[in-house]
């Protein structure tokens, strides 16, 4: 056979275990111009691995004159699957293109059944990649299109918490539909199951704060001070506002995942289907599993971190325990827990809340899942920081 | 090379004490299609799942393109995995990627081919299984059923491979769609020249795209057979499953005589 000094060799491996048949020589595409005309032979195997140099070799051929006859000699290739049947297919239709109709010669039924299948499916491309935009305009477009979604979820969220206390305010006063059970469980899992953690971050924030502050009394000579900061910050902000982080990382999140998880699974229109109403069964449990667990995570928090500054105290400043408690008692009193416990509530509906709207907006695709349940965190600890500086606020205004 | 793409001799896979199969021996044939059906529960998809190498068996030897799976070397295990393509149930498509995405997914990480060829090649494939390519910016979540199971099966085909692993494929389709995806099935197994291994349930699909049939009873293979040969026989499992009312109605027609 006539190998044109010019034919692309392909890489074919001699050795590779992936085909069973022993591997054949390169895979080429020889030319020949006379007086006939233009003259093609395709050799070796057009396959998937030797596609990229057939492409390639494709791209420099020439294209058939005005009326020139053109022929696709076909008796030397070695193995065809669909991806060299395709590049044929171009040869033979940019030859076509430029006004000449392709004569094939050669190759075996199988080869030639195959290759009219590709041609019958037709030459339909994929729809283009979109084109780079101005990155400028892209930004700005990106910064606009974000705030419209942004005040979009907030109108739906809106409309969530009011769906939400109008099926709590019908529930109320019907305790059979109340589902104790599902609180229950729901309960253990936020609450008693979050326990130890919480306990732990904040006897050691008590530890971090009583320490912090004894090193800056100390210059003052008025260590005996740490303990009214240490407790005045722990019971009205530190405790309560380091356990709704927590619990908007554990359970919020665990919420929008479990429950979008149920979205996808077509659970949820399951349910919807039974004439049982999700925000019912699944929403109303969860928040209210919340709301009566957060408060006592949030006074166990306290104790613990008062624990924590009172140990600091006892080992490194010398205040034991007898006169800890009598500048405890003279320091705070039971406002300054008050003040801190009373947040609890709030911020377990808005994290409850925020980690079931996240669930039921998922959409039927795992990354969706994820997605929202990080926008979920990110979204509850956000708010819970927004509600507590507005508590500070408030508190202030009314003098406690 | 043996004539046989597939031989599976004395399976065995067990969960605990309930053992699903037994001593189970198969031979596909190169170029044939295989239909395997079962009650549910006999195992059908985790044989599947065994041949492929997704589910470990407890015993017994499978041999593919005359290689054993679990003696292989890692990188050969891979060169021989790209030998065949596997639809799964429901397509199981990657949400995160668009259609067109999908379909070169293999391409794009088994080989390092030009991105305006692997349009083409995707393109190509999305043709092949009667997808206009314009559904390629689509992601899978927006694609009805019978189109998720297409382009699941394009892009099982993207890298040309020599046997096609089916589970279930005309499942939850509609009659139509059901019977055009059989037509697609046969005319892409001549063209191609595939060795089409499928579970199924459908009788239609047995009766218009299947060589033979593989019957699962008794954790082992029972019978293997054409369809009009197995509706002879004896075993009571298979006189009921090929002879019962709604057999009846799916293979006396006319069109789909089986033999």
């Amino acid at each position: 056979m006539p190998h044109s000094p010019s034919a692309t060799p392909a890489d074919a491996p001699s050795d590779d275990p992936s085909r069973g048949r022993p591997a054949v020589a390169d895979a080429a595409l020889a030319l020949r111009r006379d007086a006939d005309g233009l003259h093609f032979s395709a050799h070796g195997d057009w396959q998937l691995r030797t596609a990229a140099a057939l492409r390639a070799r494709l791209d420099e051929l020439p294209r058939a004159a005005g009326g020139e006859a053109v022929a696709l000699d076909l008796d030397t290739l070695g193995e065809l699957d669909t991806s060299g049947a395709l590049l044929l297919c171009q040869l033979i239709e940019r030859q076509r293109e430029a006004g000449a109709a392709v004569e094939l010669r050669g190759g075996d039924p199988g080869q030639r059944r195959l290759l009219q299948r590709v041609r019958d499916a037709g030459s339909a491309p994929c729809p283009p990649q979109p084109a780079p935009r101005n990155a400028f305009a892209a930004a700005v477009e990106r910064l606009g299109a974000g705030c419209c979604a942004n005040v979009a979820l907030m109108l739906d969220f809106v409309a969530f918490l009011g769906r939400a206390t109008r099926v709590f305010a019908s529930g109320l006063l019907r305790p059979r539909q109340w589902r104790i059970t599902s609180l229950v469980h729901h309960m253990e899992q936020v609450g008693l199951n979050a326990l130890p953690i919480i306990a732990l971050i904040a006897f050691l924030i008590g530890v971090v704060v009583a320490y912090q502050g004894s090193v800056q009394l100390a210059r003052f000579g008025a260590q005996i001070f740490v303990v009214d900061g240490m407790a005045l910050s722990i019971l009205r902000e530190l405790a309560i506002l380091l356990t709704a982080v927590v619990v908007a990382g554990r359970s919020g999140s665990a919420f929008t995942a479990q429950l979008g998880s149920m979205v996808v699974n077509e659970e949820v229109d399951a349910l919807r289907a039974l004439g049982l109403d999700p925000m019912h069964v699944l929403v109303l449990p969860r928040v209210w599993a919340l709301t009566l667990s957060l408060p006592l995570l949030a006074f166990i928090a306290d104790l613990a971190g008062l624990l924590g500054g009172a140990l600091v105290c006892w080992l490194a400043l010398d205040i034991g325990p007898a006169l800890f408690i009598e500048r405890l008692s003279g320091a705070v009193d039971a406002w300054d827990l008050f003040v801190g416990l009373v947040k609890a509530p709030v911020f377990a509906v808005l994290i409850g809340l925020i980690g079931c709207h996240n669930g039921l907006a998922v959409e039927r695709s795992a990354e969706s899942v994820g997605r929202l349940t990080t926008r979920a965190v990110v979204q509850a600890i956000f708010l819970v920081i927004v509600a507590d500086a507005l508590f500070s606020v408030f508190f202030g205004y009314i003098g406690l | 090379m043996s004539d046989d793409i597939i031989r599976i001799r004395g399976l065995r896979n067990a969960f605990g004490a309930q053992r699903v199969h037994e001593g189970l021996d198969l031979d596909m044939r190169r170029g044939e299609v295989l239909g395997v059906v079962g009650g549910s529960g006999t195992g059908k998809s985790l044989l599947l799942r065994s041949i492929i190498g997704l589910q470990q068996a407890d015993a017994g030897e499978i041999r593919v393109f005359d290689e054993r799976l679990d003696a292989l070397s890692a990188t050969r295990r891979r060169a021989l995995q790209q030998r065949w393509g596997v639809l799964f149930q429901d397509g199981a498509l990657f949400s995160s990627l668009s259609v067109a995405q999908n379909v070169q997914f293999p391409l794009r990480e088994q080989l390092d081919l030009p991105a305006g060829l692997r349009d083409d090649i995707a393109a190509l494939k999305l043709r092949l299984v009667g997808l206009d390519p314009a559904v390629g910016d689509k992601y899978p979540a927006e694609l009805s059923g019978g189109m998720r199971k297409r382009v699941g099966l394009a892009r099982a085909l993207v890298m040309d491979p020599e046997i096609l692993f089916l589970d279930e494929p005309t499942a939850g389709l509609d009659p139509i769609g059901a019977a055009d995806f059989d037509s697609l099935l046969r005319e892409l197994q001549a063209s191609l020249g595939l060795s089409v291994f499928l579970v199924t349930h459908d009788l239609d699909t047995l009766a218009a795209a299947c060589d033979r049939i593989a019957v699962l009873a008794e954790r082992r293979v029972v019978a293997v057979d054409s369809l009009s040969a197995l509706r002879q026989h004896p075993h009571p499992w298979i006189d009921a499953y090929f002879n019962g009312r709604r057999a009846r109605a799916a293979l006396d027609r006319p069109d789909n005589r089986g033999d």
